[in-house]
């Protein structure tokens, strides 16, 4: 009783974590704005019209850049919660968004030669509105499902027997995955782009100015509703406290019951679906994939999992976030070219100053 | 019958292979010298002989046994990082661009300066260890395995940067018409193979010593420490990260010294010959060569070497001539990755230690496995006694 007397008055002048961190949120997307109109407005200052212009492109960024960041997020929430649980990098888990990327495109086109009747044949948008829900429902049910399934296929195969073997031996075979996942789709679908159909109709909604697509706002709610429901998961039920308990120790919470093989099996299943949506997504936004994007998204993304502090949930979103914002602006000052290297640059930067992340020490959440 | 065949060449016979075992102990340099120098001479003899003589001319097939050099440089320097520390390096082939390119700025008209090729040889390892330091000093304070990521960004970030930098790189194209190597008596042009494959010759048994002596070393043995156990090592009284440091640099230093040799011979250094995958492939030859045993590892790259660029390319040409209606229209080429990438998990899972064994490394990749044994025999023999 003395202790619950003594600790209420602090809590109760705290926000809770979920207030705080949208407020946060909202600041730090207010604050990039402004950087963003700023640096347009500053890079032609006697075009006429060019405050109202650098509003207008500078919203477009920010929608593009929430977009971007919201796939990275739910790419890095894979890597942060296999780290967490087996302190693996999962190299594949990049490829594994890739082929996530592919099964969409199966489900909505046609899948390669027998099985070819699988997918649904579209070719366009899909303008009735009940239609087109449940078509993007089934194709993130089923690339999420089918992806979920693949990871907990790698970790059996290839992570699970190597668990007490010397730390570089999961690691080697983690980059021999990525290779076989990239080479296996590079021969099933060719070196070239291939063209998703963008099934949701292309109406936009004007805010300041900006012609915001309706796909945009629909990956935005849907990633922004998987994060939420992952953390529920994980802090309210009876696995999700097997995961917490596996990621502080494993052998303790062996001795509790927790089935240890189990857990880290749930853990790559969901890190999986959640890569799989985040590649449904990418082909509808950008309305392309290729056999070799998850190279260069899945180090965006393990660069968002350790700025947010590898092992934590929040902060890998957040991470992801911080990327995606990096990355637009670094599109937004024109030096596109370059913006892999800064995100490079951004993660040796957290690893000399801050290796613990961001959120590293303040939560002590970890799944 | 088994006595008789063991006593071929009588008692003495047995007494000079002692002799031999003796002398090749005693001076275990100079028979890394003596044995390379024999693969030297044997190699271009096989490839006069049929099987070998079939595919293609002697002097294509030098050419090749060059350019395998290069790769058994690289992959006896990835060897100090992967076998000897422990540690893991996805970006190796960006320090080899370093070397490359640091030979380019020093001897190419793109510059205007022509250093001589042995100090450029120093040089080219110098920098490409300097960023090894700057690399590996921020990553190795911290656990092994932000090495593995923050080497593949920095592989990824190099052939980028050498891209992007156009001003100072001429770009996609490349920096061209550098200098070939200039040694006293030796001239080296891009006809004549031979110069380059006695000079490659020389490199790697020079840096097999090296390596070898390192790893024989109290240095080496406290990379092993590490690699083995690095709380025990560290409560011992090692300095893990400089030692750790050491290694990652020294192998960034040999991958530049095999920069400097490529761009030498190719007179060319262009960003698209430096892309993550050559770093795979050097993994792939250290991985199934042999973690930790030197001969092990340049016998992988060399094969595995030998195999992608003679031997896929050959499949190919065999099966379009025999017409054979399905293979035929393989691209064997494009199968390597995949092969590098199960090669790769299928090493790890059966034969970590690889296809030539180093003891050391043998026994400690198989060390869990026996410890498992001995505490089910333990527990066995619990049950029996109670």
């Amino acid at each position: 009783m003395t202790s619950r007397a003594s600790s209420s008055p602090v809590a109760r002048r705290r926000l809770p974590f979920a207030a705080r961190l949208a407020i946060g949120a909202l600041i730090g997307i207010v604050l990039y704005y402004a950087l963003l109109v700023a640096a347009q407005y500053l890079s032609n200052t006697n075009a006429p019209d060019a405050f109202n212009n650098s509003i207008k492109t500078s919203t477009q960024q920010v929608a593009n850049a929430l977009v971007l960041g919201a796939i990275y997020a739910l790419v890095a929430l894979g890597y942060t919660m296999v780290y967490g649980i087996i302190e693996l990098i999962n190299f594949a888990h990049g490829d594994v968004f890739m082929v996530g990327a592919f099964i969409g495109l199966f489900f909505l086109t046609n899948a390669p030669e027998p099985l070819d009747f699988l997918g649904l044949h579209l070719t366009g948008t899909i303008a009735e509105p009940v239609v087109l829900i449940v078509v993007l429902v089934a194709a993130f049910l089923v690339a999420m499902t089918f992806m979920g399934l693949v990871n907990v296929t790698i970790e059996r195969l290839a992570y699970r027997p190597l668990r007490h073997a010397p730390r570089v031996a999961p690691l080697i075979t983690a980059i021999g995955v990525s290779l076989i996942l990239q080479n296996v789709m590079q021969i099933i679908v060719g070196t070239g782009d291939r063209k998703v159909p963008e099934i949701v109709p292309n109406i936009h909604v004007g805010i300041l100015g900006a012609e915001i697509r309706v796909i945009s706002l629909v990956i935005f709610i849907v990633a922004i509703s998987l994060m939420i429901g992952l953390q529920v998961f994980v802090n309210r039920t009876r696995l999700g406290r097997a995961m917490r308990a596996t990621a502080q120790d494993q052998q303790a919470a062996q001795l509790m019951g927790v089935d240890l093989n189990l857990t880290i099996a749930m853990t790559f299943l969901i890190g999986g679906a959640l890569a799989g949506a985040a590649g449904v997504f990418q082909g509808q936004y950008f309305g392309f994939v290729r056999f070799d994007l998850g190279f260069n998204a899945g180090l965006k993304a393990f660069t968002a999992a350790v700025l947010g502090g590898i092992g934590n949930l929040t902060g890998a979103a957040i991470g992801g976030f911080a990327i995606a914002f990096v990355e637009v602006f670094s599109q937004a000052v024109g030096q596109a070219r370059w913006s892999q290297a800064i995100v490079f640059v951004v993660l040796i930067v957290v690893l000399v100053f801050r290796p613990a992340g961001i959120f590293g020490q303040q939560i002590g959440e970890r799944a | 019958m088994s006595g008789r065949l063991a006593n071929i060449g009588g008692p003495r016979g047995a007494a000079i292979r002692s002799q031999i075992r003796d002398i090749t102990d005693a001076h275990r340099s100079l028979t890394i010298i003596v044995a390379m120098a024999i693969v030297g001479l044997v190699l271009p003899i096989l490839a006069t002989v049929p099987p070998f003589s079939i595919f293609q001319s002697l002097d294509v097939w030098l050419n090749g046994f060059s350019n395998a050099g290069v790769f058994v440089l690289l992959a006896l320097g990835l060897n100090i990082v992967v076998g000897l520390a422990g540690l893991l390096d996805l970006g190796y082939a960006a320090f080899f661009a370093i070397g490359a390119y640091a030979y380019a700025y020093g001897a190419s008209p793109f510059s205007g300066i022509h250093a001589p090729f042995i100090a450029m040889l120093l040089i080219g390892a110098l920098v490409a260890a300097t960023f090894g330091v700057l690399l590996g000093a921020p990553t190795l304070r911290l656990r092994g395995d932000y090495l593995a990521i923050v080497t593949l960004g920095f592989g990824e970030i190099v052939p980028i940067v050498f891209l992007n930098a156009d001003k100072y790189t001429e770009g996609t194209n490349g920096i061209g018409g550098i200098y070939s190597p200039d040694l006293p008596f030796i001239e080296f042009t891009i006809l004549n193979p031979w110069p380059f494959y006695a000079l490659v010759i020389a490199l790697v048994a020079i840096v097999m010593v090296f390596v070898y002596r390192l790893q024989e070393s109290r240095i080496g043995r406290a990379w092993m420490a590490i690699r083995e156990d690095e709380l025990a090592a560290a409560s011992n009284g090692l300095n893990t990260v400089t030692t750790k440091l050491l290694a990652f640099a020294l192998g960034a230093s040999t991958a530049g010294f095999a920069g400097v040799f490529n761009a030498a011979k190719l007179t060319l250094v262009s960003p698209e010959q430096f892309l993550s995958t050559v770093s795979f492939s050097i993994l792939a030859m250290v991985v199934l060569g042999g973690m930790g045993n030197i001969w092990g590892v340049a016998l992988g790259a060399f094969v595995i070497y030998t195999i992608q660029i003679v031997l896929l390319k050959q499949l190919n040409a065999f099966f379009a001539e025999l017409h054979v209606p399905i293979l035929q229209d393989i691209n064997f080429v494009q199968y390597q990755f995949l092969l590098y990438g199960l090669a790769l998990v299928l090493m790890m899972l059966f034969r970590p230690e690889g296809l030539f064994p180093s003891q050391r490394r043998k026994r400690e990749l198989h060390s869990a496995a026996t410890a498992e044994a001995e505490s089910s025999a333990v527990a066995a023999l619990d049950e029996s006694l109670s």
